[in-house]
């Protein structure tokens, strides 16, 4: 078998959709069934699934450290606020898709600022990016509705079948919808040749560039899509809960949603939604304890699986199920996560 | 005219004290090549200790200075020594969750012990109000600022300069492994710096509850004026990132004095461009390292 053949063969083998994942998928649709009561909670998850998912395409898979990534948030969220409450696309999809484009344009024009540098400059420009819109936003309160946020936004019924009630029913499949279709997409990218030199550049760069892989084009190109995901995930923040105001472009959104990713392991499509699952619980436990102050916990958590080290935590949280696995499916069963796991 | 030159004076003490605050980072980050996102911990507990012991214990402001630089220094050599140290070889990803995380317990067990709102440390009646200069109002506690930082600025560069301590760093900083070799303990002057930019870091903190606010937001509201300041500044020596203070604690003052609509967007948008136009800051020196 030659080499090339040899990188097809088990690229696609890895492309092949495991039936644990299927059944990962009907468990999300179930519980839209099973907890009814809990479908706003549920909605939030999904969403900020869609939103871990965005920045594990870079950071996971071309290795880059964003700190700003809530700016395609944001701006994600106010283009579907702006477009509906000014009645300019009150069709909620179409909304979805013009502010997923909003983003994607920031994040192309912003890529060429981002791959410049190391990592250090990296971090600098993307919380910069982020602080300066959200200074914009606060300059211009008199459109974005600044700290009391962006009121009167009104959908219409999604397909002009299903209204948005206020038990979050809608908003939920709605979301978990769309975050399906854009996880299909996105599994599909990291599995295709382009996703493979992702990796090689994320694992050197340089060696990357002597293979002949385009770096700088490689990484605007994921970047940008990212920027569309995480738009999307804003817009949908922004649909689902009818409002948005100035804190989607905080810090502490891309800090937490960097701990989003890095619990459920970065460089592989689920970790960023086992993430965010995780995240949530761990938020709403921390917080029932104690309300004010779960910011420590979450904090001790970030320091914990660092000094821990990831990917000993990831081996750890993976050792029962795959002991469980190994019986029934035999070796090749095992769920473990790609090469290597830090960027 | 006289506008413009107290706002200049304003600027400078503003950037002198950004200068203070920062240049404990300038070496963990720019010499040591960590990415310390919870320096501005640092800066808020010696705020908090000034704070405590001027308001509740009556200790005199210049007594409780000191005491907020070795309370610091010595927070700062603790979480070295059983945390920091392990994380120097990783990767900047880890470095920064690990801060990021430091950062929010800060805030948390701050605002848990010392409640939420702003804190105000009482001042000396002497450092109060201002006085005229040829019709410059220069404020007094703000003159004082410049005198202090401006000496610690200089002390700094003559230790670094004349001094063997000064000397072992900037070996070890250059290149740790000729640097050991030569039988200087690069671990214990590495946490001997960290130390000592905490300490500082302390002192500024105390030094700017009045003109910048204490409350328990403070590492993550001014870590990114820290971090401008070393990214923009450079990492060859102490001058850039004192430069940078500067620049940054006079454009933000005139900036908010005189376009104040825009408020921070002309500090990002310089600090963006900067980048941009040079990655390795103004006054870098190395490629990345």
């Amino acid at each position: 078998m030659t080499a090339q053949t040899d990188v097809a063969y088990h690229a696609r083998r890895h492309g092949r959709w495991h039936w644990s994942e299927i059944a990962f998928w009907l468990f999300l649709l179930a519980c839209g069934f099973i907890f009814p009561s809990r479908y706003l909670i549920m909605t939030e998850v999904v969403r900020l699934a869609l939103f871990a998912l965005s920045l594990d395409l870079i950071l996971g898979y071309a290795g880059i450290v964003s700190l700003g990534h809530a700016a395609f948030f944001g701006v994600g969220a106010y283009a579907a606020g702006l477009l509906s409450a000014h009645g300019i696309i009150t069709e909620p999809i179409l909304a979805l898709v013009v502010a997923g484009l909003a983003a994607t344009v920031l994040g192309f024009a912003t890529s060429f600022l981002v791959i410049r540098g190391v990592d250090l400059t990296r971090l600098m420009v993307t919380l910069g990016i982020a602080l300066l819109l959200e200074a914009l936003a606060e300059r211009f309160s008199d459109i974005t509705g600044g700290t009391d946020g962006l009121q009167g936004i009104d959908m219409q019924p999604l397909l002009g079948l299903f209204a948005f009630d206020m038990f979050g029913k809608t908003g939920f499949f709605y979301a978990l919808a769309v975050l399906f279709l854009l996880f299909l997409l996105a599994r599909r990218i990291v599995y295709s040749p382009f996703g493979l030199s992702l990796r090689a550049i994320r694992n050197n760069p340089l060696r990357a560039a002597a293979i002949g892989i385009p770096v700088n084009r490689r990484l605007i190109a994921i970047y940008t899509i990212a920027a569309f995901y995480a738009g999307v995930a804003g817009a949908l923040f922004t649909q689902t809960t009818q409002i948005t105001s100035l804190d989607v472009f905080a810090f502490d959104r891309s800090a937490d949603l960097m701990l989003m990713v890095v619990i459920g392991g970065t460089g592989y499509l689920y970790g960023g939604l086992l993430g965010a699952a995780i995240f949530k619980l761990l938020q709403v436990g921390f917080s029932t304890i104690t309300p004010q102050y779960w910011g420590f916990w979450i904090g001790l958590v970030l320091v914990v699986i660092v000094l821990v080290g990831r990917a000993r935590i990831h081996a750890a949280a993976l050792f029962l199920p795959n002991l469980v696995l190994r019986q029934i499916g035999g070796r090749k069963a095992v769920v473990a996560l790609s090469d290597s796991e830090a960027p | 005219m006289t506008s413009i030159l107290t706002n200049l004076f304003d600027g400078v003490a503003y950037g002198m004290l950004l200068f203070v605050l920062a240049c404990g980072l300038a070496v963990t980050l720019g010499l040591m090549n960590f990415v310390n996102l919870a320096h501005g911990a640092f800066a808020m507990a010696g705020g908090y200790v000034c704070a405590i012991m001027v308001n509740q214990q009556g200790w005199p402001f210049f007594a409780a200075l000191p005491l907020a630089f070795v309370a610091s220094a010595v927070i700062g050599i603790v979480l070295e020594r059983t945390l920091y140290r392990h994380l120097y070889a990783r990767s900047h990803l880890d470095q920064v969750l690990f801060s990021i995380g430091l950062a929010f317990m800060s805030v948390a067990a701050v605002d848990y012990i010392m409640g939420s709102s702003r804190i105000f440390i009482n001042l000396p009646d002497a450092l109060q109000g201002q006085f005229d200069v040829f019709g410059v109002g220069i404020g007094r506690y703000r003159l004082m600022i410049i005198v202090i930082c401006g000496a610690l600025t200089a002390l700094l560069q003559l230790v670094l300069a004349k001094t063997r301590f000064g000397s072992r760093l900037r070996a070890a900083v250059d290149d740790p492994r000729a640097a050991s070799g030569l039988g200087i303990n690069v671990p214990q002057v590495f946490a001997f710096t960290f130390a000592f930019g905490c300490g500082l870091a302390g002192l500024g903190g105390a030094l700017s509850a009045e003109i910048l606010g204490l409350d328990p937001y403070f590492p993550l509201k001014f870590m990114i004026y820290f971090l401008i300041v070393v990214t923009v500044g450079g990492s060859s020596s102490i001058t850039g990132p004192f430069l940078a203070s500067l620049l940054l604690g006079i454009g933000d003052v005139a900036g908010k004095y005189y376009v104040p609509k825009m408020g921070p967007f002309v500090i990002y948008t310089m600090m963006i461009v900067i980048l941009i136009w040079r990655p390795n800051g103004l006054f870098g020196r190395t490629a990345a390292r």
